[in-house]
């Protein structure tokens, strides 16, 4: 396991180097009250894929409120959170963990951070799939991914067992009815933009919506 | 009439947003008013000075100061205006800090909203009249609600000033949570064995009767005089033959009974006394277990009785005491850790509340202090508390902390050590709440004495593990910034406090205020720790928020403190602001005997067979619902009558009707 990313010596300033903008936007963007968190360690203990997280999800919001934007941006968590929401779940003061790593994580991929480049080619496979299918593709989302990961032959030995049971199709299922019109209709929404919402509140991106550009 | 006013700064708090001295100004133009000034500090003893000399010299018939709310100088200047010989009830206050000051920084038109109360208090005062207070006899006897710790020493600091007590619990004995512990931190010293000894004391005392079993069913009456009625739940058992001997306890075949007393960790019969050193040491029948009161069979316990208590046909009986005053020590509950899912929500039998914990380290416990899974009775290894269950957590609706789960899991780790030398203590908390004599100290001994290991980080889940029948225990440690596992034999929940069941309905009763976690509030949480908001009634305890043992008895001391100076008094004066009847204009309606929530207002018939209002001067508590609802406003409250408060509202609207003119 690796350790969590420090700044290498020296003490840190704590108030020279908080940024101010930063714990508004992630505060704003998540309707989360980040001064809430008593760092009590709950979303740390509870979560199951801090085996593979650089920095602790306490730890991830402990930057978030000490406003420390470079750090809290380029750890791998917020790549490798599967967004369980098992954080949100045992929160005792009632933050939605979960969706404070989400905003995280568009925070860093508009600024064209990606430490862990291959959640984000699955992420970007998977959207550009559903796009234009109407639903996922599986076969072809993972050929795409196969070979764009640069290991293609890591998962092809579930390949056959999969089609026998039924589990993949050669050819893409169209969603039935409206479906894939409607589904259309989401992506071409959003191309054009985040648009207010009549009661005025600013509508925040929708996941993973980079890859649909 | 002749009227003196004064307007107040208070420091900077109304004079940095209000022009005190134009207020003064235009108060010289009121009708009536001879005087006016400003004041740094009229609260102050200067500031009271000036007012009683100026009342001398110049001659009035009443004041007006316009400062800061009633409720917190009114009092202070009644007693001015009364020290310079004029009636207490001959003075207004204006409040222009809360209502005014602090509300808005607008300074123009804070003055004038400051101008326009005082105009009010000014039109108020000129149609006040003089008002005597009446006086009357107080029971010289104090009912305590609540057999626990504080409950105790308050009825036995009671006693011991000569008051009669009433003492009521709701369960078979006194001795409230403080009983079922082993010990106390941070001396370790036996729990009971220091209880014991006053449980003795107030199950003795002459002046003290007690009523166990039972709750307040009723509360009527007021401060000096209230009467409650007390209901008495069926023992079955005529507890003034039962010798406590327990015989029917060995005889009853009815032997799966849950002992509540043990924290159901064990069985008990269903007659029987809860436990050793309980007082009264009388035996009970559960009915919802006993053979002959569910299915008509049996009656063992009433063959081996030597004295023939047992009383099959018993029912809930209601006895009335007259007391002066009331002290509020019914205690809390702990919270019920089966809301907690992740921690097996009460599915896994070793995992275990502290209370029961508390039971099973008790040498009079169900396993005779012997620490025993209860799954499979082995001795456990390794124990795990976890501090803040049910306590520091907004998710349950329990934001605040309970105070003393930190200082109890450090005494349980220390027991455990003690009793099973090669055992380990792990003790998950946040922050270690230690602010008592001693109480740091004592954490740092379960540390660095007995080793015990503190993890800070809370638990997320607890998972058994089927092959080595452990329980996995998963948390963080966030000074480590890891995740960590404990393989334990047995976990323990520090469960905190919370308000005990049936509070509010028992506030209500009282017509006290409670929180919204159901404590009871004080008058003032600094100055008033132990009155309420109701005259006569007290509190004492954990009830008014989570206490440990050391504060509960201080506070309980306390308020007997303040009983005892209440009713040391032979008459209290009565409060003269109440309903009176003009009985020329009433019609005999009743409708005010109807509304009244006092029961203060009575109907006389005269001679002539017509009849007439009349209100009982003790029991009026002058809330004026009979005035409004008096369709010939025959009923008028005191210094609240409506030639009053309509000179205040013209005072009001002819400023309205000025300002809008211009």
């Amino acid at each position: 396991m690796s350790t969590p990313m420090r700044t290498p010596i020296g003490p840190i300033d704590i108030e020279a180097e908080r940024d101010l903008a930063f714990m508004a936007a992630v505060a704003e963007q998540s309707g989360q009250d980040l001064k809430s968190c008593y760092q009590c360690g709950n979303c740390t203990a509870g979560c199951d894929y801090s085996h593979d997280y650089d920095i602790p999800v306490h730890q991830v919001m402990r930057l978030v409120q000490l406003g420390r934007r470079d750090e809290a941006l380029s750890c791998r968590s917020i790549w490798l959170c599967a967004t369980c929401q098992a954080c949100t779940t045992r929160c005792p003061n009632n933050i939605e963990v979960a969706r404070v790593m989400d905003v995280l994580r568009h925070m860093a991929r508009a600024e064209g951070r990606t430490p862990e480049r291959l959640v984000k080619t699955f992420a970007d496979g998977f959207l550009a799939s559903v796009a234009r299918h109407g639903r996922v593709f599986e076969v072809g989302l993972a050929m795409a991914f196969a070979i764009l990961s640069g290991k293609p032959m890591q998962d092809a030995g579930l390949g056959p067992a999969m089609l026998t049971r039924g589990k993949l199709a050669i050819l893409p299922h169209k969603p039935g009815g409206e479906g894939q019109r409607e589904v259309a209709e989401i992506f071409r929404r959003f191309r054009e933009g985040p648009r207010h919402a009549p009661g005025g509140t600013k509508t925040t991106a929708a996941p993973g919506g980079e890859a649909a550009k | 009439m002749r009227i003196g006013v004064m307007i107040c700064h208070c420091g900077n708090n109304i004079a940095a947003t209000v022009d005190v001295e134009a207020v003064a100004a235009a108060a010289r133009e009121f009708p009536d008013v001879v005087f006016a000034t400003d004041h740094m500090y009229a609260c102050s003893d200067p500031g009271q000075k000036t007012l009683e000399q100026t009342i001398r010299d110049l001659k009035l018939d009443g004041v007006v100061v316009a400062s800061c709310s009633p409720r917190m100088h009114e009092v202070t200047f009644r007693r001015a205006v009364e020290r310079a010989g004029l009636n207490r009830y001959m003075f207004e206050m204006a409040n222009i800090r809360e209502h005014v000051a602090w509300i808005s920084l607008d300074r123009k038109r804070n003055t004038e909203k400051a101008t326009d109360l005082v105009r009010m208090a000014v039109e108020k005062l000129r149609h006040d009249r003089p008002l005597t207070p009446k006086s009357f006899d107080v029971q010289k006897r104090v009912l305590i609600v609540g057999g626990g710790v504080a409950g105790i020493q308050a009825a036995l600091d009671c006693a011991d000033g000569g008051l009669d007590v009433v003492l009521v619990e709701r369960k078979a004995s006194i001795g409230g949570l403080m009983s079922q512990f082993d010990k106390t931190f941070p001396t370790i010293d036996c729990s009971v064995c220091v209880l014991g000894p006053k449980m003795v004391d107030a199950g003795q005392n002459p002046r003290i009767t007690l009523h166990a079993l039972s709750e307040v069913d009723e509360v009527s009456g007021y401060v000096g005089n209230f009467e409650v009625k007390i209901k008495k739940h069926a023992t079955y058992v005529d507890w003034s033959k039962c010798t406590g001997c327990g015989a029917c306890q060995e005889k009853c075949p009815s032997k799966k009974v849950p002992d509540a007393f043990n924290e159901n960790v064990s069985l008990t019969t269903a007659i029987g006394i809860p436990f050793p050193q309980a007082i009264p040491k009388r035996a009970t029948i559960n009915a919802a277990y006993c053979l002959k009161l569910t299915k008509g069979k049996c009656g063992a316990c009433e063959k081996v009785c030597p004295t023939g208590a047992i009383a099959y046909d018993m029912t809930d009986e209601v006895v009335t005491e007259k007391v002066g005053a009331i002290i509020v020590a019914t205690g809390i509950d702990l919270f019920d850790h089966r809301k907690c899912g992740e921690y097996g929500a009460g599915r896994y039998p070793d995992v275990v509340t502290s209370i029961a914990y508390e039971r099973m380290l008790s040498a009079s416990g169900p396993t005779a202090g012997h620490i025993k899974r209860p799954s499979d009775g082995r001795e456990p290894k390794t124990v795990v508390f976890i501090s803040c269950v049910g306590s520091r957590d907004r998710s349950l609706n329990r934001p605040y902390c309970s105070g003393f789960c930190c200082m109890y899991t450090a005494k349980q780790a220390i027991l455990t050590r003690d009793h099973i030398p090669d055992s380990r203590a792990y003790v998950f908390y946040m922050d270690i709440r230690a602010n008592g004599k001693g109480y740091e100290e004592f954490v740092r001994r379960a540390q660095e004495e007995y080793g015990v290991e503190y993890v800070r980080g809370r638990v997320a889940q607890i998972h058994p593990d089927p092959e080595t029948g452990k329980l996995i225990v998963r948390g963080a440690d966030t000074l480590l910034g890891r995740q960590v596992e404990v393989a334990a034999d047995l976990v323990v929940l520090a469960v905190g406090a919370e308000a005990s069941h049936g509070a509010p309905e028992l506030a209500e009763k009282l017509r006290i205020s409670y929180d919204a976690y159901g404590f009871f509030m004080e008058s003032h949480p600094k100055l008033r720790p132990v009155e309420t908001n109701t005259v006569g009634v007290f509190l004492a305890g954990a009830c008014q928020g989570p206490k440990d043992i050391p504060a509960s008895v201080a506070q309980a001391s306390a308020a007997a403190g303040k009983v005892l100076g209440l009713l040391s008094k032979d008459k209290l004066e009565s409060d003269p602001q109440i309903a009176q009847v003009a009985a020329n204009r009433c019609i005999g309606c009743g409708k005010c005997e109807r509304t009244c929530p006092f029961g203060a207002i009575r109907m006389r018939e005269l001679r002539d067979g017509s009849k007439r209002a009349e209100v009982v001067e003790t029991v009026c508590q002058g809330c004026g619902i009979c005035s409004v609802t008096c369709p010939v406003r025959a009923i008028q409250l005191q210094n609240f009558t409506d030639s009053q408060l309509l000179a205040e509202v013209n005072a009001l609207c002819r400023t309205w009707d000025e300002t809008t003119e211009s």
